[in-house]
């Protein structure tokens, strides 16, 4: 592959912690290899404020494969940048041309309040899952895998909507900061699921209503959040969680 | 004295006796008995959520901002159980007898016995959790194969099952915080254990988010905490993998095992250039269907697509017939090496090998139009039918070598090169997986057992969710059982107040050195010196000159590391330095013990000893041990061994010819 070497503006959010207001700082990002990864050219500039005896840019990065969910940038009013189906640590610098300016936010979400610079806590999400995003099964229980056929296209149709990696970008992508891509893709992962079935009308009750306490926001189906999903989570499985929600709140009231 | 405490008996019925023997701790009593586990990778999340399940009150620890993100997220490839569903040959004793042979004779008979004898029952419980495992059109569980197996043993998720395995722990894992028999800690760091009477009774850790210092009493430790790989600084390993806690515990008095021994990947995107943080793994499964080759003469510059048939060399089919691409990964590593050091790599570097999909894809064209009834399809049509599957089947894997390289590797051959992978030493730990600290223990990858001197290929997520879903739920009660009339220790117990007061004048004085050196400088540093010397090839100068240069980096870093921001607050850089300081001191660990062991095997390749072919040359008569590290002082070890008898495999040189 052909590559070459950039020179970029960067506007970043610094926000000391969840306390201070933050504001945007500008930064020149110089002699970028087009090869690098957007957060190797971050550890570059960073190198250089420490360098210079500056606060490096906190933000959350682990896997840098596409599949932790824990890289969150909003780069240039999108979720992860231009690159579709796609993770930050997975956006390479060939996506950016010489003399660019790149704008770099956090999340921003009522739900996720942003802990430093880029750094938000999602912990919302977790709650979410606790509130009934599992199967209970305890240890042991377990029949022999194979006493249970799924066929096949449930059991991909399962993995597809279980391939979310909980970023959150869909929700810094809604508008109204809504979490439906994340909980649905979850209540269809079980729903779909013939273990899942048991427990399938308390689960989607339970995890709407942990979804609402946590501050998210309707949804107004706008598309938004399957837009930006790296996973390409569809959004029908909202859609599909709206009809769960639907027959487990008519059950509930029998 | 070492005691691996394996049960007597025979090999098939050691873990039966040991299940039906060992001491149980009554429901009223685990309510009362406190665990905790530091980490909530497959290892710690399946041990925490399964003590939960059975009343132990748990306190799980992860410094990512939740347990879902751990490194085994990351895994690709597969899982192995012994289910022999493929109709195929497999069986408990074969999984055992592969591992072993895998493992280059250097693991315990009764380990392994026991991890392929549960490796079923973790199938039917992720199963039974929601794991969408890939499925036949019937409905039934699929397999792939995996490198050094002649079955098809291996479950997986297309090339995401570290994903959906981890995500099944995980939810069972939420599902006891949500009822209070786990309470979890994200953000936080363990930075030592804390030891009474000679038990492990408490970590201290930091929370990262607001730099503040925390003390946390348990009956019993588990560490979970992974691998060390990125003691080389470029590895597939996620970016905070790191061996602070399993370090923590070794200057505590745990002894570290096999430390050198470390598994080089040999299918991964090759380096870049400078800047590189970390190396993309393409999974093992490629090699199933993937052809690894280079061309016949040095420094051919053609594209590989113009290079014929007849002037590439298929080193690896060439080499090793019966096993062919799926050679062990330690044989493909050396293989690459070897091609690419006689001067046949390819790329703009030099240091890499073609994994060609051409083949396959006409191959399952071919099969797709024979099912459609497509008697005369054209050439395209075959093509075309042909990505269909392979996009099936390694899509992701496809769409990630595009994103980090750029080049489509449906039309043109991947570039791929060795990296490091994965770590079989680790703490030591007996058969209970209890390290040399009573009430100490280690799971998962951070611990040293069952791979010996070279792990096979999806047997790393089955080793984790053994120990933690099957191992230590019996294991730990066998000690905690005894501990019934311990009360929990109040965390202002002197032995608690000293412990912090260590964490807190380390992280001082590392803040205090105001150098002017960043902590990524002395990493990659360390990184350099331990792939050049003590990589995929090791000889005794080599390995001589890197402790001088570790124990000189050390001082440097002592001296001159360079840290910004403060400590009561969030300050990843802090943090790193932390964990690269340890690396430092483990680097040169791995450098002794590489230099103790005068043999070749598995992963530890010493150039002095090899076969005149080229292979890895063992030397059972002196090494057929475990090396176990005691700390004494300052850049001094002891070696404790422990000899491994094996008396069902009779060891031989490994052969996949
Ligand atoms: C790219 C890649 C692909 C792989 N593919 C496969 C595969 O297909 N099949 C296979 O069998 N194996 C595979 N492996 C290996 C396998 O994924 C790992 O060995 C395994 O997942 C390790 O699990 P673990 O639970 O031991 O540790 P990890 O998953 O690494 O978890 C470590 C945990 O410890 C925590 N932790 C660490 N230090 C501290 C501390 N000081 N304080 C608090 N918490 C701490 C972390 O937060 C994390 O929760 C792969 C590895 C890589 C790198
Ligand atoms: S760092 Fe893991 S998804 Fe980006």
């Amino acid at each position: 592959m052909e590559h070459k070497n950039i020179n970029l503006k960067l506007k970043v959010w610094r926000q000391k912690n969840s306390n201070d207001n933050g504001t945007f700082e500008t930064y020149d990002a110089k002699n970028i290899s087009t090869e690098m990864s957007f957060l190797e050219m971050f550890d570059v500039l960073n190198e250089d404020l420490i360098k210079e005896g500056k606060d490096p840019i906190a933000f959350d990065h682990d896997c840098r494969e596409g599949i932790c969910g824990m890289c969150s940038m909003y780069i240039d009013g999108r979720p992860h940048g231009p690159w579709t189906a796609n993770t930050t640590c997975q956006l390479h610098m060939r996506a950016f041309n010489e003399g660019d300016t790149v704008v770099v936010e956090p999340w921003r979400a009522k739900a996720f309040p942003v802990i430093k610079d880029l750094m938000v806590d999602r912990s919302a999400f977790d709650r979410i899952i606790q509130a009934g995003g599992y199967v209970s099964v305890n240890t042991g229980n377990a029949v022999d895998g194979n006493s249970l056929p799924i066929e096949k296209d449930k059991a991909d149709a399962s993995f597809a909507a279980a391939m979310c990696i909980g970023c959150g970008a869909c929700v810094a992508a809604c508008k109204n900061s809504s979490a439906m891509l994340f909980t649905s893709a979850k209540v269809s992962h079980l729903a779909l699921l013939p273990q899942g079935e048991p427990e399938r009308q308390t689960r989607v009750l339970n995890m709407v209503a942990q979804m609402d306490k946590e501050g998210f926001g309707a949804c107004t189906n706008t598309g938004a959040c399957e837009a930006v999903c790296p996973k390409e989570i569809s959004i029908s499985n909202i859609a599909r969680m709206n009809s769960e929600y639907l027959s487990a709140s008519l059950n509930s009231e029998k | 004295m070492l005691n691996s405490k394996i049960p007597s008996g025979p090999l098939d019925s050691k873990w039966k006796n040991y299940k039906s023997t060992c001491k149980l701790v009554n429901p009223a009593n685990k309510r009362k008995l406190e665990v905790i586990v530091v980490g909530t990778g497959l290892a710690g999340a399946s041990a925490a959520a399964s003590l939960g399940e059975l009343g132990y009150k748990v306190k799980a620890f992860c410094f990512q901002d939740s347990p879902r993100r751990a490194h085994s997220i990351a895994a690709q490839g597969g899982i192995n159980a012994a289910k022999n569903y493929q109709n195929d040959g497999d069986s408990v004793y074969r999984l055992f007898y592969d591992t072993i042979k895998g493992g280059d004779y250097r693991a315990r008979e009764g380990n392994v016995h026991r991890l392929a004898e549960v490796s079923g029952n973790i199938i039917d419980h992720c199963v039974a959790q929601g794991v969408p495992f890939a499925r036949e059109y019937g409905g039934l569980l699929s397999n792939r194969s995996f490198g050094g197996t002649q079955v098809q043993r291996t479950f997986y998720a297309a090339g995401q099952t570290g994903q959906q395995l981890l995500i099944g722990a995980y939810q069972s894992l939420e599902r006891q915080i949500s009822l209070g028999n786990v309470e979890m800690f994200n953000r936080h760091e363990m930075l030592d254990v804390v030891i009474i009477d000679g038990k492990a009774r408490g970590i201290i850790c930091r929370n990262l988010v607001t730099g503040e210092l925390e003390r946390h009493f348990g009956h019993s430790v588990l560490l979970c905490t992974g691998g060390y790989g990125n003691v080389f600084y470029l590895s597939t390993n996620a970016m905070g993998s790191n061996v602070t806690a399993a370090w923590k515990a070794h200057k505590k008095g745990a002894y570290f095992a096999n430390p050198c021994f470390t598994q080089i990947h040999p299918t991964c995107i090759p380096v870049s250039g400078d800047h590189q943080s970390k190396l993309t793994l393409m999974s093992e499964s490629l090699r199933n269907d993937g052809r690894i080759w280079v061309p016949k003469n040095q420094g051919d510059n053609r594209k590989p697509n113009e290079i014929p048939e007849e002037e590439r060399d298929y080193y690896l089919e060439r080499r090793y017939p019966a096993f062919g691409n799926l050679v062990p990964r330690d044989v493909a590593s050396r293989a690459a090496k070897e091609r690419c050091d006689a001067g046949y790599g390819v790329g703009s570097s030099k240091q890499a090998v073609y994994l060609d999909y051409a083949a396959a894809i006409q191959r399952y064209g071919k099969i797709e139009a024979g099912k459609k009834g497509l008697v005369h399809a054209d050439a395209a049509t075959i093509t075309a039918l042909g990505k269909e599957v392979v996009k099936e089947k390694y899509g992701n894997l496809f769409d990630m070598y595009e994103k980090i390289t750029g080049e489509n590797p449906y039309e043109i051959p991947m570039r791929i090169y060795p990296a490091v992978h994965y770590t079989m030493g680790g703490l030591w730990v007996d058969y209970e997986l209890m390290t040399s600290i009573p009430g100490l223990y280690c799971l998962g990858e951070a611990n040293f057992s069952d791979h010996g001197a070279n792990r096979l290929g999806a047997s790393a997520l089955m080793q984790g969710l053994a120990d933690g879903y099957f191992v230590i739920p019996y294991t730990i009660g066998n000690y905690l059982s005894d501990e019934i009339r311990t009360s929990a220790i109040a965390t202002d117990h002197p032995a608690f107040a000293e412990a912090e007061s260590k964490v807190r004048d380390r992280i001082h004085m590392l803040m205090n050195i105001k150098g002017t050196k960043t902590v990524e400088s002395f990493h990659k540093r360390l990184g350099k010196i331990m792939w050049d010397k003590c990589g995929m090839a090791r000889n005794a100068e080599g390995l001589k000159q890197a402790i001088k240069e570790i124990q000189q980096l050390k001082q440097e870093f002592w001296s001159d590391v360079k840290i910004p921001g403060s400590i009561n607050e969030m300050n990843p850089e802090l943090d790193k330095a932390n964990r690269v300081a340890d690396f430092i001191e483990l680097g040169e660990l791995m450098c002794i013990d590489a230099l103790n062991r005068e043999e070749s095997c598995g992963g530890h390749f010493r150039e002095e000893f090899q076969t005149e072919e080229g292979e890895a040359l063992r030397n059972d008569d002196q090494f057929m041990y475990v090396s176990a590290w005691e700390l004494k002082n300052e850049h001094e070890w002891t070696l404790h061994r422990e000899d491994l008898n094996y008396e069902v495999v009779k060891p031989s040189q490994r052969s996949y010819k």
